[in-house]
């Protein structure tokens, strides 16, 4: 089974991901306005219609190719991949032929690169998988990469999105927020800085844990940013709520955010913040002469 | 003890004559001054929160508050609270570390609210914060999950040094009613869920999530007796730790070592 059945198999994935990882692919429709767009030109574009402005949602590897300087990234605990602690029915098949299409064992990547000449930790999770649905790995390799962090005092930078808790899981997920958080206490703690980007869709434990604890917390433009479902708020209130309710203009206004970045301008404002934190290097002693 | 099914605990659970915060609070305290507000936004009526004297020892008490009418559960909008509860619980939890106090929450909770306010006011951040001020905090706290510990809710009341569980309270990532309808498109199908999420407080003891089970035993009463005893050796275990930092440091591996996956088809971890 190869990546493009996945590709026939759901019209929602297709699009983000055909023009990543196919290069037999030549033309997409963009799901927002229906334009097609040739795909080489789109990538061009980090994955943004031109058309439309609709963002295309990127795997992983393609965001850090994005974001890093070229041949800097390094992945770290990569081999960690889900098991079935509860022996969840439909789980183990399921995160099994998700990791073989998408060539990655669970939802989220991490490892350290240079932004801009800066040494940082990077992480980047990806909705293809379970839509980034947080479980042990997740969590783990988060809690990894914030340890990695504080131990080498480097500042950790993290791409997030996420349906939320992996309920397969069970209780194992709902832990992992307080896991990862606690890891970014202490990394905070050391004095470091924790950058979070929030990317679509940024939901449920995530967003009740790290996605809301960064120093600085940047968000993508028109992301959908919430802690509960939207369907589920509806269904709560009976009414139909207005279509930027729970996006990253709604969050930057009602004082959640920092700063709505574009896509084409995340490198560069990455680089700015940790070039403006980067610890000032101990001063030479004078040493008077005699 | 044959331990029930989580199908029919979430029957016992949901008995409108179950105990509720209140009642917790008047016998097992000797005294109770409930304080309100989070000073930033509102009072939220979800969160329950005071100084009371357990054995005589000055503690803080959080909890979710539910009714047992509905009236009393409207105005407690049945124990799911608003980004301004959690603000309360981490300003009272600040206070007890301020004043040396022991932390005490009691859990019982469907979940924190879903709604436009919420979403307005930030729910994610005000759990995420939780989260955060609890790992660190500089006194020691204890949990107890007395009916429903409803995913996050419950979660930013429950990163302490001892979580306990009565016997019968569920705690869980997702109510079984959620889970069936977003996994099997039916909500009829909650019992099964709540069977295969393995939420009991069996369970999680066996996943080493818990420290403890309270027996409910026969009558309130009893119930009572036991939690008041749970309570008072589980504060002088922590009493009994050589200093602070050792119980963070404590506090903080009982968390990191949650979690299960594979590494080079080795298992790991639990």
């Amino acid at each position: 089974m190869g990546l493009i059945d996945l590709f026939q198999k759901t019209r929602e994935t297709s699009m983000e991901m055909k023009p990543q990882e196919d290069a037999g692919v030549k033309v997409v429709t963009c799901k927002g306005c229906g334009a097609e767009l040739k795909a080489y030109a789109y990538g061009k574009n980090l994955y943004v219609c031109p058309h439309c402005g609709r963002y295309g949602r990127l795997l992983a590897r393609t965001r850090i190719r994005q974001i890093a300087d070229k041949d800097t990234f390094q992945a770290l605990n990569e081999s960690l991949a889900p098991a079935d602690p509860i022996d969840f029915p439909g789980y183990a098949d399921k995160a099994a032929q998700l990791s073989e299409k998408l060539g990655m064992p669970d939802a989220v990547l991490t490892g350290v690169c240079k932004i801009g000449g800066t040494e940082a930790c990077i992480g980047v999770m990806d909705s293809h998988f379970m839509m980034a649905s947080m479980g042990s790995v997740v969590g783990e390799k988060l809690t990894r990469l914030f340890e990695y962090a504080t131990e080498k005092a480097l500042p950790v930078v993290l791409f997030t999105c996420s349906g939320g808790a992996r309920m397969q899981e069970g209780m194992f997920s709902l832990l992992q927020m307080a896991k990862v958080s606690a890891a970014a206490r202490r990394h905070s703690d050391a004095g470091l800085l924790y950058i979070t980007v929030l990317t679509d869709p940024t939901t449920g434990g995530v967003t009740a844990s790290f996605a809301m604890l960064g120093d600085i917390i940047l968000a993508e433009p028109r992301t959908t940013i919430g802690f509960a479902g939207r369907r589920v708020i509806e269904g709560t209130i009976g009414e139909t709520l207005p279509d930027d309710f729970q996006s990253s203009e709604f969050l930057l206004s009602h004082g959640f955010c920092d700063k709505i970045v574009p896509r084409n301008q995340l490198k560069s404002t990455l680089e700015k913040l940790l070039k403006m934190h980067r610890q000032p290097k101990p001063k030479k002693r004078q040493v008077r002469r005699a | 003890m044959m331990s029930k099914p989580a199908s029919e605990k979430m029957r016992i659970i949901h008995d409108p004559k179950r105990p509720v915060i209140d009642d917790y609070i008047t016998e097992l305290f000797d005294d109770f001054i409930e304080l309100h507000g989070d000073r930033e936004f509102a009072e939220d009526h979800a969160i329950c929160a005071g100084v009371g004297l357990f054995c005589g020892t000055p503690v803080t008490v959080i909890g979710h508050r539910k009714g047992k009418t509905t009236e009393e559960n409207l105005a407690a909008n049945f124990g799911m609270a608003h980004p301004e509860g959690y603000r309360k619980a981490l300003r009272l939890a600040h206070q007890a570390e301020k004043f040396g106090r022991p932390v005490f929450c009691f859990v019982d909770t469907p979940g924190a609210f879903c709604g436009v306010g919420a979403e307005e006011r930030g729910q994610g951040e005000a759990i995420a914060r939780c989260l955060y001020e609890f790992i660190e905090l500089r006194t020691p706290v204890i949990s107890i999950v007395t009916g429903e510990g409803g995913s996050g809710g419950a979660l930013a009341l429950a990163v302490a040094d001892r979580v306990l569980m009565l016997e019968n309270a569920l705690y869980s990532v997702i109510s079984p009613r959620g889970c069936a309808s977003i996994l099997w498109k039916d909500p009829t199908r909650e019992a099964e869920a709540a069977d295969t999420l393995r939420i009991t407080a069996e369970d999680l003891r066996e996943f080493g999530m818990i420290e403890g089970i309270v027996p409910e035993g026969v009558t309130n009463a009893q119930m009572m007796r036991n939690i008041k005893r749970a309570l008072s050796d589980t504060l002088a275990e922590l009493n009994a730790e050589p200093d602070m930092d050792t119980m963070l440091k404590k506090r903080y591996e009982k968390f990191r070592k949650i979690g299960v996956f594979r590494d080079n088809q080795e298992f790991e971890g639990v």
